[in-house]
């Protein structure tokens, strides 16, 4: 395949940034989205030029590394995958492909099509746990059974990989789907209830002081999450926060 | 000859972790405020260790060169965490996941250390779940398991195929829980490019911002590395693209020994190669074989046919299919060890069996399985006379259940989809057992220089059995450096912060600052990668599946021209003071080079069969591994003394008191 891609570059967080134009040809429609521009980074160092900077580890969809605006979508045009897991043959020989990196205030570009998302790690360390020490004093893992149903869904929510697709896609650059599944991850558990109240508060607190936006349910991150979370995770979230915030007015 | 001392404790095995606890020192909760550690890696080994050492008091700087220590290369493990839970009832206890990883490791490993990981095992599980990790469950709400590869017993605990996903998001809450107390200070897109000695000890680290490329001094009491393995030596691997040997290296060439690096884990059921611009190889975990038989076809004919399109797998009736793995190896069938499945495989496909257009490639065929898992379905629902159409669906429905985001990426990759044909598979190099040496306490060579996870030479001797990483890791994090380091640490109390405006710390990071610039001023030729490359060929061709003496000596001969010309030619562009990934692969290459040379010599070395080391010179009349209890039943410990031809050798005996060695098995 043939095509021409549109990449946005720019040095640092400083810089202003804009699209440039380059050529790769002989692209094997079974190559992955990441090997194609592997192909032209190569193609630039052998021109002595600079290759683009982008996020990237485990090219198998679950590190949660790679981002990736393409055409206009997160994680491209395929669906339930990220950007490493999709391959050439979903594109046409010929086309012209726009690569941007994540837009939002709150995850700022480092160089070229990488973005800082650390704020989603200070919204963790806000709350995203179970305050239990790991000295394996527990009891037995066998001791409290937990509903399939309810362990199944617990499960599903934590396959969230923390790609930030949903605050890229949302136009008011929301986090509510990543924070939602944390929170009904462990809200859903018999060892995550018990501080469940606290929990929601505080990470829905560091939510809002990083700067992401509000979430008006417009439901665009559902689609493009590559993981499949769900929108039920924001609304169980909002029964949680509702508590929290009775609970919280009580104790005042 | 040998100076090693793995200070293993006095007693009897199943005693030796419960009174070396007991008696070992201890450091008080104040003083543990006085005292630094650092910790390279937030996998499952670095990222139970810095939680677990922060939560007890210490003060704990870690260090991950993604842009979150929830993205280190254990998110990627699939199948499963074993634990001697005994939950299944089918005779599973301590001695048993003892024995069986003594057994699979082919009698390499130190019974001591992994008679105390199966001990600590169970704590694993309890642990976990108290995290909110969401094991996968029975309908009685109890945790349900699976079988791996190498034993028979059902002891592995899983997450559908996500099962490192989960438990690296269990450790990565515990370090957030202290990251938000302040207790780890987190440095994430760092990268560490030097160890710093001070009066013989570990005592600090040289760290690169990858970000701004700022060049950082790090000072601590005590270094723990668990960076992972490196199997990315053979450039594709199933490894993460950034997973190195830097951390371990650079320890190495400061005198930390490196135990059996020859022994490289070479997985059976992986995505074969496609093109040539692939970047990288994917796993198909090892509990697909639970439910997926492996064949290749009998007849030639059939074979051909296949690879040029005329016969679908499905078309090859089941009198002319060859279970290869099922007619050899009747006890274990498909659930054989991963060395023994891999050298299969390529048994059949260098017979001229494989299956695709390469011929390196067989069928892990989910059918049979369907049509099981389906009836039984049915009859749950009491449709007793369900059709086979609906049986077919229905088991489709529980396989998906069990597998379904595998079965979902080898669609993506292939564009095949595995619920109506066979996939194809292929061994790939998946993981390292080799690593830094380390006694009973994971402490190197180097004073105050420990090593946990895939990155120590640990506990799986020659071949590691499946779900037996994770399990290591976390046993290695959660429950063994947090008693082990104390002991060292309480010499430490009234020592002070360490300085880093010291000759040792200049001198490391002038040494650091040269090796970077010197990549930048190289207007060489050709990109990191193109050179990476060929070290793969050559790692794979002569030091991979099966080894000679004459290969090895060629790979040796090759990495070292490899090298020179590396060095010479290599083309890295862009500055040492920007974010500069080409530079980052530089320097990890450039430890490649080295490290592959040194797997080959150690390779040379071994004059036996075992495990994963397989020398063509030493097997039995039907193809089997051939050990030499005799002459090489110990750890071969590798001593830097300034280029890898020329390392000396320290030799740990191996004393097998409670296992008897025995030719392994699994017919
Ligand atoms: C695809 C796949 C599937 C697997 N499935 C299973 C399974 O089902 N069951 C099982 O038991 N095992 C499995 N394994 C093996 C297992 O996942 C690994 O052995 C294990 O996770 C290694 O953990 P670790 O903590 O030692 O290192 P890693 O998880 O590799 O972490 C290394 C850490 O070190 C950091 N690091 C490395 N170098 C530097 C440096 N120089 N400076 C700073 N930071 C550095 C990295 O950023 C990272 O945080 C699988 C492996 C693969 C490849
Ligand atoms: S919710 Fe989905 S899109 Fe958002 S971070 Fe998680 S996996 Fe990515
Ligand atoms: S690179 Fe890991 S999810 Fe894409």
């Amino acid at each position: 395949m043939n095509l021409t891609l549109k990449i946005w570059r720019q040095k640092n967080k400083n810089d202003k940034g804009r699209l440039e134009t380059y050529q790769v040809s002989n692209i094997s429609p079974d190559s992955s989205f990441l090997e194609m521009l592997d192909v032209l980074n190569e193609q630039l160092i052998n021109e002595g030029k600079e290759p683009v900077a982008f996020d990237h580890d485990c090219r198998e969809g679950i590190c949660g590394m790679c981002s990736l605006y393409i055409n206009g979508e997160a994680h491209g045009p395929d669906r339930g995958v990220t950007t490493c897991q999709l391959h050439m043959r979903k594109f046409k020989d010929g086309d012209t492909i726009y690569i941007e990196p994540w837009r939002s205030a709150a995850f700022p570009v480092i160089k070229d099509l990488v973005v800082d998302r650390s704020a989603f790690d200070r919204i963790m360390a806000a709350g995203g746990f179970v305050s239990v020490n790991t000295s394996g004093n527990t009891q037995d893992a066998n001791n409290i059974p937990i509903p399939k149903d309810d362990a199944d869904k617990a499960f599903d929510a934590a396959t969230c990989i923390g790609c930030g697709a949903c605050v890229a896609t949302c136009k008011n650059g929301s986090a509510m789907l990543f924070v939602s599944a944390k929170v009904s991850q462990f809200a859903l558990l018999p060892q995550g209830k018990v501080e469940a109240t606290r929990r929601v508060h505080n990470m829905v607190k560091q939510m809002d002081e990083e700067g992401f936006g509000n979430c008006s349910n417009t439901g665009a991150c559902e689609v493009e999450c590559p993981k499949g979370i769900s929108l039920e995770n924001i609304a169980r979230m909002n029964r949680e926060y509702l508590k929290a915030s009775i609970i919280s007015e009580d104790e005042e | 000859m040998s100076t090693l001392d793995s200070k293993i404790p006095e007693g009897p095995i199943k005693d030796k972790w419960t009174n070396h606890k007991n008696n070992i020192r201890l450091v008080n909760p104040a003083n543990k405020r006085l005292i630094d550690v650092i910790v390279v890696g937030t996998g499952l080994a670095g990222g139970s260790a810095a939680a677990s050492l922060a939560e007890l008091g210490y003060n704990v700087k870690a260090f991950c060169f993604q842009d979150s220590p929830r993205r280190a290369h254990s998110i990627a493990a699939q199948g499963g965490i074993n634990a001697a839970k005994n939950y299944q009832n089918d005779g599973d206890s301590i001695y048993r996941l003892f024995y069986d990883t003594v057994k699979g490791g082919d009698y390499r490993s130190r019974e001591a250390n992994v008679y105390r990981l199966a001990e600590v095992s169970g704590n694993i599980i309890d642990q976990c779940v108290a995290q909110g990790v969401p094991f996968a469950r029975e309908y009685g709400g109890l945790l349900d398991n699976r079988s791996f590869g190498g034993v028979q017993v059902s002891r592995t605990f899983y997450a559908k195929g996500q099962t490192g996903q989960q438990l690296l998001l269990g450790a990565y809450s515990a370090m957030s829980r202290q990251i938000g107390k302040g207790r780890i200070k987190m440095y994430d897109r760092h990268e560490m490019l030097e160890l710093v000695i001070v009066d013989g000890k570990a005592r600090g680290i040289i760290a690169r911002n990858l970000i701004t490329g700022e060049i950082e001094r790090h000072s601590a009491h005590a270094v723990v590395l668990a960076s992972g393995g490196y199997g990315n030596v053979f450039f594709l691997s199933t490894n993460a693209m950034g997973s190195n040997a830097t951390a371990a290296w650079r320890a190495h060439k400061k005198g930390a020994y490196f135990a059996n690096p020859c022994f490289t884990q070479i997985h059976p059921t992986c995505i074969p190669r496609s093109g040539e611009h692939q970047s990288k190889l994917t796993l198909m975990s090892e509990s697909l074989r639970n439910d997926g038989r492996i064949w290749v076809p009998k007849k030639k004919e059939d074979v051909l046919a296949i690879r040029e399109g005329k016969k679908k797998p499905t078309d090859i009736p089941e009198e002319d299919r060859d279970y290869y793995l099922e007619r050899r190896y009747p006890a274990f069938g498909n659930l054989v060890p991963r060395d023994v499945a891999s050298r299969a495989a390529k048994e059949r496909c260098d017979a001229g069996y494989g299956v695709n257009a390469t011929g390196e490639a067989v069928f892990l065929d989910f059918s049979s399985a369907i049509m099981r898992y389906g009836r039984e379905k049915a009859n749950m629902l009491g449709e007793h006379n369900a059709s086979e159409e609906r049986i077919k669906e229905l088991g489709k429905e529980v396989i998906e259940a069990k597998y379904g985001n595998l079965f979902q990426m080898y669609q993506k990759i292939t564009d095949d989809n595995p619920y109506e044909t066979p996939m194809m598979i292929y061994p790939a190099v998946h993981y390292t057992m080799g690593g830094l040496w380390v006694d009973y306490n994971l402490m190197t060579t180097i004073p105050g220089l420990y090593a946990a996870g895939e990155c120590n030479f640990s506990d799986h001797g020659a071949n590691r059995l499946g779900a037996s990483a994770l399990m290591q890791g976390l046993a290695d994090g959660y429950f063994v450096l947090p008693y082990t380091i104390g002991d060292y640490l309480a010499d430490d109390i009234r020592t002070g912060p360490i300085p880093t405006d010291t000759p040792e710390f200049d001198e490391a990071e002038k040494s650091v600052k040269e090796r970077l610039n010197k990549f930048i001023n190289n207007n060489g030729k050709h990109s990191v990668d193109y050179y990476h490359r060929q070290l793969g060929n050559i790692m794979w061709n002569y030091v991979g599946m099966a080894r000679n003496a004459e290969g090895l000596k060629k790979a040796i001969s090759d990495i070292r021209a490899l090298r020179d010309e590396y060095h010479k030619n290599v083309r890295v562009p862009g500055s040492a003071d920007e974010f500069n990934p080409e530079l980052e692969k530089a320097t990890r290459v450039a430890d490649f080079l080295e490290l592959g040379e040194l797997m080959a010599v150690d390779a040379l070395n071994r004059n036996e069969s075992c495990g994963g080391h397989f020398r063509e010179e030493y097997q039995t009349e039907d193809g089997e591994a051939l050990r030499d209890d005799k002459n090489y039943a110990y750890v071969a410990a590798w001593e830097w003394t300034g280029d890898p031809s020329e390392e000396k050798l320290h030799k740990e005996e191996l004393k097998f008191e409670y296992i008897e060695l025995k030719t392994r098995s699994y017919k």
